[in-house]
């Protein structure tokens, strides 16, 4: 593994929210992950990359508990989780955009976001505010949330896990299948998300969004971290390298 | 993709269609209701066999339809139901009116030690198990031997007087019963799928994995409407015998009786909408008068209708209606309307 020079630094601060410390996932006899460690600081965007198959989406089952594993390979504020429920994880503040977004196809645009504030964690967000963010879900508030353009959806998923008023917002590959105008008017809003101290991973195929918007990024490649450093410093050849492994 | 929608719009689950149903319907409750007055014996006892079904029915698509808890195992909570009212009102002298919301009540108390085994399994293996469950309850009653074991028992004469003076009051009783018990049931269906905890059944029922990560608690979601729904099927189970007067494992634990044609019913009118069980119950009714004549025909018949509607019409008769006029007469889904502000 290559350190670059880190501006937040690496040490556990107590700002640490995410602390993920040398965790293995496995899916039956698989092993999708080896000793893997990530840290997420406070109000901190990170972004993670790797190529098809690195494990980037088995980590974002981990932490939001779609996949249970050791208690103590994920702490979240101090406190163990790695082995509580999706539901119970949720709980606490962290929220997952799946990838493929996983609307609720019988449920209108605004029951699916009702749905995500029904946890009733108190915060800034509101169906207002998400209005005011993606005016286009107002006007389309009644329609079957399946029958929005796949931008529309992705903002819809989005607006869905905010509703919950995590700390920690997860995007699984939110631009995934979409159009490159949309990804970029997805990724224009993202500052107005994560402006007020809202931590967030992002999980992203395109590294030069990936980069764009975090302050860190961890390259993943075969169930381990192959590269990690603040994203404004680490050269483009190191990541080519760490993407790929040659 | 239309845009321009301007701020004059409302947002209602309500419509003049729903509205005009619903009025029409408190009409027929009303109407029902004084059956006892207009209707001879044989018509009344077929209304309260309809509205046993009905709630039957509409328990069932909660269950499958909406928790997606595919029960083939349900006769195990109308055999019990059944078996706790004779019990009650025979062994321990309790009134049958007490009786009836006291079988109910058990009912829902077995079912959670069940569900917390039954839970356990997925899919098919889920379905299998619940029937494996009300094997088990069936042979357990069969070897309960102050009810008659294998062979059943029948209500004594005089807790059947102690329900009302005269046959007909009695028969009138009986069917008041069963119509009270399906607006219960329904308008207890309703008023759930509406409320919050309706709204997150049915994200459960579209997407489980998306569900979990927003913070719900799936297994309690789906062991409540399991528990409620055991414990209104027993007392359905309770109504259903103290119509027959008699009880015996066979006929109370009957798989064909109390879930295959349940699961016809709501097959052809629609799972996963309230007015599906309602409407199938009807054409079931409908089928078995004209056609029962007709023998082993008439079962042959029922498959033959329910493959074609499966075929055909997947989402049901009401799923057909509704895609053709857009009604619903119990509005559960918002809609917009224009208006001028």
């Amino acid at each position: 593994m290559r350190d670059f020079p880190l501006k937040t630094g690496s040490n556990a601060g107590q700002n640490t929210l995410l602390d993920i410390r040398n965790l293995d996932a496995h899916y039956g006899d698989f092993q999708a992950l080896y000793g893997l460690s990530l840290r997420v600081q406070a109000g901190e965007v990170v972004s993670v990359i790797g190529a098809n198959g690195a494990g980037k989406t088995t980590l974002m089952r981990s932490v939001s508990g779609l996949m249970r594993n050791q208690a103590e390979q994920v702490v979240w504020k101090g406190r163990e989780i790695g082995a509580l429920r999706a539901d119970q994880i949720a709980a606490l503040g962290i929220a997952l955009v799946p990838e493929g977004r996983l609307l609720f196809a019988s449920l209108s645009v605004e029951e699916n976001l009702i749905i995500g504030g029904q946890m009733k964690r108190k915060g800034p967000w509101t169906l207002q505010r998400l209005y005011r963010l993606f005016p286009i879900l107002q006007e389309r508030r009644n329609v079957p949330a399946t029958a929005l353009s796949g931008g529309q959806q992705q903002m819809v998923a989005i607006g869905r896990a905010l509703m919950s008023n995590p700390e920690l917002l997860l995007m699984d590959e939110i631009s995934l299948g979409l159009a490159p105008v949309i990804i970029k008017s997805i990724y224009e809003a993202l500052p107005s998300i994560t402006g007020e101290g809202l931590a967030a991973v992002i999980v992203e195929q395109d590294i030069a969004k990936a980069l764009a918007v975090s302050s860190r990024v961890y390259c993943l490649q075969e169930g381990r971290v192959s590269l990690e450093g603040a994203s404004s410093e680490v050269p483009r050849d190191a990541i080519s390298r760490a993407y790929f492994g040659v | 993709m239309e845009t321009k929608m301007t701020k004059s719009l409302s947002v209602a689950r309500a419509t003049r269609m729903s509205g005009i149903a619903m009025g029409l319907l408190a009409v027929i409750v009303i109407v029902m209701a004084l059956a006892p007055y207009w209707a001879g014996r044989a018509e009344l006892r077929l209304f309260g066999e309809i509205f046993l079904y009905m709630a039957l029915a509409s328990l069932w698509n909660l269950l499958a339809g909406y928790a997606g808890l595919v029960s083939v195992g349900q006769q195990a909570y109308v055999g019990f139901g059944g078996y706790m009212f004779f019990a009650l009102a025979i062994l321990w002298g309790v009134h049958p009116l007490a009786a009836i919301p006291l079988a109910g009540l058990l009912g829902a108390l077995i079912a959670a030690p069940v569900a917390v085994l039954i839970f356990r399994l997925r899919g098919a293996y889920f379905a299998i198990g619940t029937w494996v469950m009300a094997e088990v309850f069936r042979l357990s009653f069969a070897q309960f031997s102050a009810l008659g074991g294998g062979s059943g028992t029948s209500l004594p004469v005089d807790i059947v007087k102690s329900l009302a003076d005269g046959r007909a009051a009695r028969e009138a009783a009986a069917y008041w019963l069963a119509l009270g018990v399906v607006v219960a049931v329904v308008g207890l269906v309703y008023a759930y799928l509406r409320s919050s905890r309706g709204v997150a059944l049915t994200a459960i029922r579209d997407n489980e994995l998306a569900a979990k990560s927003l913070g719900i608690d799936i297994w309690r979601a789906k062991f409540t409407v399991y528990v409620v729904t055991g414990g209104l099927t027993a007392l359905v189970g309770a109504l259903i015998f103290l119509q027959k007067l008699r009880i015996s494992p066979d006929a109370a634990f009957s798989v064909n009786d109390w879930t295959a044609f349940v699961i016809f019913i709501v097959v052809i009118g629609g799972i996963g909408t309230l007015e599906g069980p309602i409407l199938g119950t009807l054409v079931y009714f409908a089928l078995r008068e004209t056609l029962a004549d007709l023998g082993s025909a008439y079962l042959i018949a029922l498959g033959v209708l329910a493959i074609l509607i499966m075929l055909k019409a997947p989402k049901g008769l009401w799923g057909l209606v509704r895609a053709r006029s857009g009604a619903e007469l119990f509005p559960l889904s918002r809609r917009v309307r224009g208006l001028d502000d």
